[in-house]
C-alpha cells in the first residue's frame, strides 16, 4: 500500500473533484466566521440572490474588533458596532450559530472551537483569519481564507484549492527549563525566516512535541502562518482525545468509540515521503524574543541583534528599516532594555495554561512601575477558570489589568492600542509596523518571558527571575 | 462576483523594492471595519502614505508623482501576515490590476486571483531589472500578456514567462469566479456532503 502523510489522507478524503490544469473541489467541514471578514462575504450572496447552504457547518463570534471593557454595554465606536451587529444579523437571517458578546462562550474563535469540541481530528476548517492554522493541533487540516472564499463557504461549503507541498519539522529531545512552545515556534521561525514555509502546509512531530499539552500545540500550529505556511498540523493522540473528551459537541457513547478508533488512524505512515523534512535540537531553544518587524527576526534573548555582515541591496536596506522602525542597533544586545507595555492575550497564548504560567510567575511579585500589563483571555470560558482558580487575584495582585476576551491589542482593532514609540512586549504572533497601534514597538516572546518582564520592567531572561 | 477581465496590460508601473510587506502595512486593521467592499484605496499603505496628522509623506513612492502605472513591482515575499482580503480590494481600489513580484505570500496570491487582480512571480534577477529600469527612467513600460504568460520590459524588449494554472487563467480571461463555478457542481457537492 503507498505510504501516505497525514495531511495527505485528510487532504484525499476531501476532494470533491480535481478540476484538469486547476485546482482542487475541497470540502470544508467546519467554517468559523467573526464579525471583520464576514459582511462581506453575506453582501455578495445576496447580490447573488443565494443563501447559505449548510449553516449547521458554520459557527460565528465577534472577537476582532470589540472593546475589551464594557462588554454588557452597547459597543461605542459606530464601525465596530455596525460590524458587530451585520454578523448578528447575518447569524439570525440564515440560522448560523452565534456566539455573542457576554454569552457562556464568547470568545476569540481560535479559543472557543477548541474549547466547544467543534473542532476534531480529521477535519477540514477554515477562516477568514490566518491564525486558523491553530486548529490543526487537534490533526485538522485548518487554515485562513479571503472574504471571496468566505462567501464560497458560505454558498457552496467548498472552496477552489491547489494542494501544498509537505514539510516535516520535527523537535526531538526535551525542553529546558523555562522554554515553552511559544519559544519552539519562535525559534523554528528565525532559523527558516518568515517566508521559509510558504508554498507548503507542515506537519510538527518528534518528542519535544509530542510531550506537548493541546494548549501549547495550539500555540505551535497558531504560528505556522508566521513562516508562510498555510497551516501546520500534529497528529492527535490520547492527550489530544483527553482534551476533547467530555467536550459540548465532542461525539458521546458509542459514537465517541467510533470516531477515536477512526482519529487513531489519522497519522504519517512510516515511510511516506515529504517535499521537505527539517529536524530541530530541543535542547538548542532557549527563551526567545524578536528584535524587528517580522517574526522570522527572533534571537534567544541573551543574544544579540544581528549585524548587517553579508548583507546587501534592498535586503539589507530592508532590514535597517526594520530597525530602524523599532529603534535598535545591528549587533547590539536586547537584553536589559527598558520596556513600556505587556500584553498576555491573543489566539496564540491567550488560553488557561498561559494565564496559569503567569499567575504561577508573578504571585506574591509585583510589576515594575514602569510597565502598563494587560492581560487579556481568550475567551469567557478561559476568565472564568481565571477567577474560579484565584488567578485573577494573584495578577491583579501584581499590577496586571484583567480585561473581557477578544483580539484586544494583538491587532489593536479596538481601543487596546500600544502608543507610537512604546515597547510592548507580547505573547501574541505579529510584530509588524503598527500592528499594536500606529508607531507601537512589539517584540514577541512566550508568557514566561513576558511575566519576567513585567517584574523586571526590562528585557529579561525568565530563567535569570524565577529560580522554581 | 464577477470581475474585470485581464489579458494584455501595458502600463508603466510604481515600484516597491521593500522586502516582506504584511497585509498589515497594505491596509492597517484599524480601517477594516467597513461592511461594503469599496474604498479601501484612500488608506492603501495608510501608516507609510500619511504621517500621524495624515500628511502625505513625500518620501513614499504613491506620494511621488514621478511614478504611477497599473502595475506595481513589489519586493520580496510581498503581502505576507493576516487573510484580509482588504488588502487586494485597497490595491484594486486604487488602480492597480496587476502585482509584480519574486515572491508572493500563499493567501495573498489567492486573494488576487479570487478579485482578478493578476499576481504575476519573476525570478529576482528579472525584479532587479525592473526596479533599475524604472528608476533609470520612471515612463518606462512593462507589458504583462495573460494569454502567452509573458512578462515584457519594452524599453529593452527582455521578458520572463510566468507561471498560472489553466484554471485561474481561463477564469481571468473571461472574468469568472469560483463561485460560478462550485454553483454549477452543486449536486456534486450535495451528494459528497451527503455521504459524510
Amino acid at each position: 500500500m503507498e505510504k501516505t502523510t497525514l495531511f495527505d489522507k485528510i487532504w484525499d478524503s476531501h476532494v470533491v473533484k480535481s478540476v484538469p490544469a486547476g485546482p482542487d473541489v475541497f470540502f470544508i467541514d467546519k467554517h468559523f466566521i467573526h464579525e471583520v471578514t464576514s459582511p462581506v462575504a453575506f453582501l455578495n450572496l445576496e447580490k447573488r440572490g443565494i443563501g447559505v447552504k449548510y449553516p449547521h457547518r458554520t459557527i460565528a463570534t465577534p472577537d476582532h474588533n470589540v472593546p475589551t471593557i464594557d462588554q454588557d454595554q452597547t459597543i461605542k465606536d459606530k464601525l465596530s458596532r455596525m460590524q458587530v451587529e451585520k454578523l448578528r444579523q447575518n447569524c439570525a437571517k440564515y440560522g448560523i450559530e452565534l456566539h455573542d458578546l457576554g454569552s457562556a462562550h464568547h470568545g476569540i474563535v481560535h479559543v472557543i472551537g477548541p474549547e466547544l469540541g467543534v473542532t476534531q481530528p480529521g477535519m477540514t476548517i477554515v477562516c477568514g483569519d490566518s491564525h486558523t492554522s491553530t486548529h490543526g493541533a487537534f490533526g485538522a487540516i485548518a487554515f485562513g481564507i479571503g472574504t471571496s472564499e468566505v462567501e464560497m463557504v458560505l454558498a457552496t461549503q467548498c472552496i477552489m484549492q491547489s494542494k501544498p507541498k509537505k514539510m516535516r519539522i520535527s523537535v526531538e529531545g526535551e525542553l529546558g527549563k523555562g522554554v515553552t512552545s511559544k519559544d519552539i515556534i519562535l525559534y523554528i521561525i528565525s532559523k527558516i525566516s518568515a517566508a521559509g514555509a510558504t508554498g507548503y502546509f507542515v506537519e510538527y512531530a518528534g518528542s519535544a512535541i509530542r510531550n506537548l499539552s493541546m494548549e501549547a500545540r495550539m500555540t505551535i500550529c497558531n504560528m505556522s502562518i508566521e513562516m508562510g505556511a498555510r497551516g501546520g498540523l500534529i497528529a492527535p493522540d490520547e492527550t489530544t482525545f483527553a482534551f476533547l473528551k467530555g467536550k459540548q459537541y465532542a461525539p458521546k457513547g458509542d459514537d465517541w468509540d467510533r470516531a477515536v478508533s477512526y482519529w487513531k488512524t489519522l497519522k504519517t505512515d512510516e515511510g511516506a515521503v515529504f517535499d521537505k523534512e527539517l529536524t530541530f535540537d530541543a535542547a538548542d531553544i532557549e527563551p526567545m524574543i524578536t528584535y524587528g518587524t517580522n517574526p522570522g527576526m527572533g534571537i534567544k534573548v541573551k543574544d544579540s541583534i544581528p549585524t548587517t555582515d553579508g548583507m546587501e541591496g534592498s535586503n539589507k536596506k530592508s532590514y535597517l528599516k526594520s530597525l530602524d522602525y523599532m529603534g535598535f542597533q545591528p549587533g547590539e544586545p536586547v537584553q536589559g532594555k527598558q520596556v513600556d507595555y505587556v500584553f498576555v492575550g491573543s489566539c496564540t497564548n491567550g488560553r488557561i495554561e498561559d494565564i496559569r504560567a503567569v499567575a504561577q510567575f508573578v504571585k506574591g511579585k509585583k510589576k515594575a512601575d514602569n510597565i502598563t500589563a494587560w492581560i487579556v483571555p481568550g475567551s469567557r470560558e478561559v476568565e472564568k477558570l481565571a477567577h474560579e482558580e484565584g488567578l485573577v487575584k494573584i495578577l491583579e495582585e501584581a499590577g496586571f489589568e484583567l480585561r473581557q476576551p477578544g483580539c484586544s491589542a494583538c491587532l489593536a482593532m479596538n481601543d487596546d492600542k500600544i502608543p507610537a514609540g512604546k515597547y510592548a512586549v507580547s505573547t501574541s504572533n505579529r510584530n509588524f509596523e503598527g500592528r499594536q497601534g500606529p508607531g507601537a514597538r512589539t517584540m514577541l516572546a512566550s508568557p514566561l518571558t513576558v511575566a519576567a518582564v513585567a517584574v523586571t520592567g526590562r528585557i529579561t531572561d525568565p530563567r535569570e527571575v524565577f529560580t522554581n | 462576483m464577477a470581475y474585470d477581465k485581464f489579458t494584455i496590460l501595458r502600463d508603466t508601473a510604481v515600484p516597491l523594492p521593500t522586502e516582506n510587506v504584511d497585509t498589515d502595512q497594505i491596509i492597517p486593521a484599524r480601517f477594516l471595519k467597513a461592511t461594503e467592499r469599496e474604498g479601501f484605496g484612500d488608506n492603501l499603505f495608510r501608516d507609510w502614505r500619511y504621517d500621524v496628522e495624515g500628511n502625505p509623506k513625500k518620501d513614499f513612492v504613491l506620494n511621488d508623482p514621478t511614478y504611477s502605472g497599473k502595475i506595481l513591482v513589489a519586493g520580496k515575499n510581498f503581502g505576507s501576515g493576516s487573510s484580509r482580503e482588504h488588502a487586494v480590494w485597497a490595491l484594486y481600489d486604487y488602480g492597480f490590476r496587476c502585482v509584480v513580484s519574486s515572491f508572493f505570500a500563499d493567501i495573498f496570491k489567492n486573494n488576487c486571483l479570487n478579485i482578478g487582480v493578476l499576481p504575476v512571480t519573476i525570478s529576482p534577477e528579472f525584479a532587479d531589472k525592473l526596479f533599475n529600469a524604472i528608476e533609470a527612467d520612471p515612463k518606462t513600460e512593462i507589458e504583462v500578456s495573460l494569454p502567452e504568460q509573458k512578462i515584457t520590459l519594452l524599453s529593452t524588449g527582455e521578458s520572463e514567462s510566468f507561471d498560472i494554472n489553466e484554471y485561474k487563467k481561463a477564469n481571468m480571461q473571461n472574468g469568472f469566479d469560483d463561485i460560478d463555478y462550485l454553483l454549477n457542481m452543486s449536486s456534486e457537492i450535495e451528494a459528497f456532503e451527503a455521504s459524510r
